[in-house]
């Protein structure tokens, strides 16, 4: 035993102290940091004309803090590249909370026979040939890997009586394949990604719209954005080496939808307007089973996997009617078969008196209802103040998915627009003409990584480039220009006639009489547009943010009227009561593009895979 | 499905006001016509989109599950998707949460809330993956509960330490967090420390509002602010964890235990004397 007086006393004594001092240190940086509930400096007024603009620089911008921007965002900071997230709403809030049945993987732990040669043969089967063969089998191999991934990351799946991940089934998986966490899978997803976003210190700026992504003169790169600050009305230019789009959908082009406010379609315009190409922009889908009473939750969605835990359809008449129309697969058929099937049962009269038909669940018994759905259970009292243990629910199709979208590199989430890349639900190819339930969930984790590592690359081998200052300017001059308290149209009352205009033209079933309606209907609106004003201070200004939406959302109308008009068949979503059959020739997909001011379309043809992956399509 | 008459139009009365100068505010009042099933969001949407485009409010999913319209209704602290106005007799006064500083009308900063949640430690495995974790649905069901959180952050609204005090406490919505992932069957961490020193989990007095206005039925008080606070005294005050917890495990600190040890002794020696003379001469003196 060393016992030598007085220098090691001092020493010990030294360390106390420091450890001490540093315990001391620590918590109050900790509570200064975080200052907890006490950091109140009131926002300055920003006045109508001010064009200033704070600057903000990364190497690359993720837009949208769904799964694809959060895990594309996870992706790109570990591999070393400055990034930081936008978005529109606050954290945590984006659409993907509000998915429920599960995330689709050929794990194999309910029923072993299932690989990812099934599951890549179902996506693309049920795509209807127009699935790009090289992102179906990318996702099909790596979906396994996500979820795993995500488990590690700390989300709690529902397990098998073994302690493994369970999956359960649902409309067209041969297999029982999607992991859940009761019917809150989006919601675990998106906290367990928001959790390693926070852990790892990213920048997330909520509450920002961009406005418009900005070239550079010289190279043509993506290499700004403009967007606003919503908290303060403030503008802030963004200057990036590359730029990550995972905006999610457009759901809310149409009045009957499941999806939630955010869903407008602002990366669709934001790629379009940077040159970026559209593809598939017709294929919508509609879900099967959206609430349809009372009037204010109409279209919300009553998840698949109330079919998938045996619930059953039936019409007002008490028949199964699925039977006539799948009698194989019967409610778990495609969800474009059962969303026609329901159509047409409401279409022939044998609806309910509301106009839907009827989903029953109550055989199951009140526990297993409450325990594997629980958020459908308190959703039907809550709102409509029906108890799905006891009674039916009343449902009708809703939209809910956009399977077209931005057109993007397979590999890498490249869109045509060097510096942009697109990830989740705005980007196109992996769903062909129909998505099969759980498939998006894996999707964003798949390709919202490969997105994020491709732009982390693609940012360290370019050198930062300045925006084209004449494209600024003139950017800002549209994003003030409706600032005014002059009388002008309501862009609350405006959207609304946008989303009537989508639902009554362009819906399940649609003709060339009623899409040509709906054409013209988005140019009268379109002159409309520019009499929308948004009076009032800048500061959290919905008005003057929803205008600014009205234009993306009557040039997705557009686009997608247009590419409907154009498949003059019918395949997956898209039906043609004039052309009712599918056509061999339209295995092509609709190019949206920009040219000269004008929407032109092309036609590229739908690639063929390989031998060996063709022979593992099971087309009967 | 039950139809009601027509109770005729709703009467909305909303606080107005700007986060530039939070002292100045009004009350608008308006007439909603009013239909089956509508919530108070509806009627705010109403307003904006025939009556005053000004009114600020935030909302996303419009279906209770994103938890971003958190408004405080009638002096309630209330998700306003899902408050169907004839749940309330008579005028609807909706106001923005008052814990969070405003930003205009009825939307408030919510922002402070990432930088406490940056301080929770995150989830850390137990050990490095292998392909598949085994654990079995019991073990799920326990974070299972505090995992159906939507973040409104109602409960940090209602959290009177919050709210009154602006105590240093992280807030009922970060205790469930940190409760969730205590109860990770396959996290390593123990966050009692942080809870009890930087958390103040302390000033939880638990008067159980959180877990009565919830929207998402979480049993916050009883389910994860007890069990947490259980947790640190188990740890921080059992005087036999206490003693554990100092035991001398290296010889250096052994070293300084015995010299602690030897030097409590020798102050003691050299105080007792000190101390028990004036007592004894007391004593002495008093009893006589």
């Amino acid at each position: 035993m060393v016992f030598s007086g007085r220098v090691e006393a001092s020493e010990v004594r030294a360390a106390r102290v420091s450890s001490e001092f540093i315990i001391a240190r620590r918590r109050a940086q900790l509570l200064s940091a975080v200052n907890l509930w006490s950091s109140r400096t009131p926002p300055k007024l920003v006045a109508k004309d001010d064009r200033t603009r704070s600057e903000r620089t990364c190497d690359v911008l993720v837009v949208g803090a769904g799964g694809a921007g959060l895990r594309a965002a996870i992706e790109s900071h570990d591999a070393g590249a400055d990034t930081l997230i936008v978005c529109k709403t606050l954290l945590g809030k984006a659409h993907t909370v509000m998915a429920e049945g599960g995330i689709a993987a050929a794990l194999g732990n309910v029923d072993p026979e299932d690989s990812w040669k099934v599951h890549f043969s179902d996506t693309v089967v049920e795509g209807q040939n127009l699935s790009n063969w090289r992102m179906a089998e990318i996702f099909a191999k790596e979906a396994i890997d996500r979820v795993y991934e995500l488990e590690e990351y700390g989300a709690l799946f529902d397990r098998t009586p073994e302690g493994k991940v369970s999956q359960r089934a649902f409309g067209a998986h041969t297999y029982k394949r999607l992991c859940h966490i009761g019917d809150r899978t989006g919601l675990e997803l998106i906290r367990t990604l928001e959790d390693q976003v926070v852990k790892r210190g990213v920048t997330v700026m909520d509450e920002v719209a961009i406005t418009r992504i900005l070239r550079s003169r010289e190279s043509g790169n993506a290499t700004g954005a403009l967007g606003i600050d919503i908290r303060t009305g403030g503008l802030i230019l963004f200057r990036f080496r590359a730029l990550i789009l995972a905006t999610g959908g457009c759901g809310k082009v149409y009045q009957v939808t499941s999806n939630s406010y955010e869903s407008t379609g602002d990366g669709l315009a934001l790629a379009y307007r940077a040159g970026a190409k559209l593809m598939d922009m017709e294929m919508i889908q509609f879900h099967p089973t959206g609430m349809i009473y009372p009037i204010g939750v109409r279209g919300l969605l009553v998840t698949e996997a109330v079919r998938g835990e045996g619930g059953v359809l039936t019409n007002a008449m008490g028949e199964r009617f699925m039977s006539k129309y799948d009698p194989k697969r019967m409610e778990l058929s495609a969800r474009d078969i059962v969303a026609r099937a329901i159509y047409s049962e409401i279409v022939a009269g044998r609806g309910t008196q509301s106009g839907g038909v009827y989903l029953d669940i109550s055989h199951r018994g009140a526990e297993y209802i409450r325990n594997k759905l629980p958020s459908m259970y308190d959703q039907f009292i809550e709102f409509a103040g029906v108890d799905i243990t006891k009674q039916k629910m009343e449902v009708a199709p809703t939209v809910h998915y956009q399977m077209g979208g931005v057109r993007v590199d397979p590999e890498s989430g490249e869109t045509s627009t060097k510096g942009i890349f697109a990830a989740g639900e705005v980007a196109c190819g992996l769903h062909g003409a129909n998505r099969l339930g759980g498939n998006s969930l894996s999707d964003i984790l798949v390709f919202g990584r490969r997105a994020g590592a491709a732009a982390a690359v693609f940012s360290a081998s370019t050198v930062a480039e300045s925006v084209d200052d004449a494209e600024l300017e003139k950017e800002v001059d549209r994003v003030l220009a409706p600032l005014s308290d002059k009388p002008g149209t309501n862009p609350f009352w405006m959207k609304r006639q946008i989303a009537k205009n989508m639902w009554e033209h362009v819906g399940i079933v649609r003709n060339k009489a009623d899409l040509d309606a709906g054409l013209a209907e988005v140019a009268r609106l379109g002159e409309a547009a520019a009499e929308v004003r948004a009076p009032g201070e800048r500061a959290y200004n919905q008005a003057w943010l929803d205008t600014l939406q009205v234009s993306d959302m009557l040039l997705v109308c557009e686009a997608i009227i247009r590419s409907a008009l154009a498949r003059t068949e019918s395949r997956g979503a898209h039906t043609r009561s004039d052309y009712p059959r599918p056509d061999p020739k339209w295995l092509a997909n609709i190019i949206t593009v920009e040219r000269d001011g004008k929407m032109k379309h092309e036609l590229e043809p739908v690639p063929v895979p390989p031998p060996e992956l063709d022979a593992l399509i099971n087309r009967e | 499905m039950a139809t009601t008459p027509s109770p005729g139009p709703v009467r909305l009365r909303v606080r107005r006001g700007s986060g530039s100068d939070p002292s100045v505010f009004r009350y608008d009042s308006f007439e909603v016509p009013w239909e089956e099933g509508m919530v108070v969001l509806d009627a705010v949407h109403y307003v904006q989109a025939m009556v005053d485009p000004t009114l600020s409010a935030r909302w996303n999913c419009k279906a209770a599950r994103c938890g971003s319209c958190s408004a405080e209704i009638n002096g309630r602290p209330k998700l306003m998707c899902k408050t169907r106005v004839d749940s309330i007799d008579g005028e609807i006064t909706v106001e923005p949460m008052k814990a969070f500083p405003l930003l205009k009308d009825l939307v408030t900063d919510v922002g402070e809330n990432w930088k406490v949640a940056a301080m929770i430690p995150a989830f850390s495995p137990k050990s490095p993956k292998a392909r598949e974790w085994k654990f079995y649905q019991r073990d799920v069901e326990r974070s299972r509960e505090f995992r159906k959180c939507i973040e409104c952050f109602l409960c940090q609204d209602v959290c009177h330490v919050i709210r009154e005090h602006e105590a240093e406490y992280i807030g009922p919505r970060w205790v469930v967090k940190a409760a969730s992932l205590d109860m990770h069957p396959m996290d390593s961490l123990n966050r009692s420390k942080f809870m009890k020193d930087a958390g103040g989990l302390g000033y939880c007095n638990i008067t159980k509002c959180c877990q009565e206005i919830c929207p998402e039925h979480i049993v916050i008080t009883d389910d994860a602010i007890i069990p947490e606070k259980e947790r640190v005294v188990d740890r921080r005050y059992d005087p036999a964890v206490w003693l554990y917890r100092n035991l001398p495990r290296d010889q250096r600190q052994l070293e300084v235990a015995i010299k602690k040890v030897l030097k409590l002794a020798f102050w003691a020696a050299l105080l007792a004397p000190l101390v028990a003379v004036p007592i004894l001469f007391l004593a002495k003196a008093l009893l006589g």
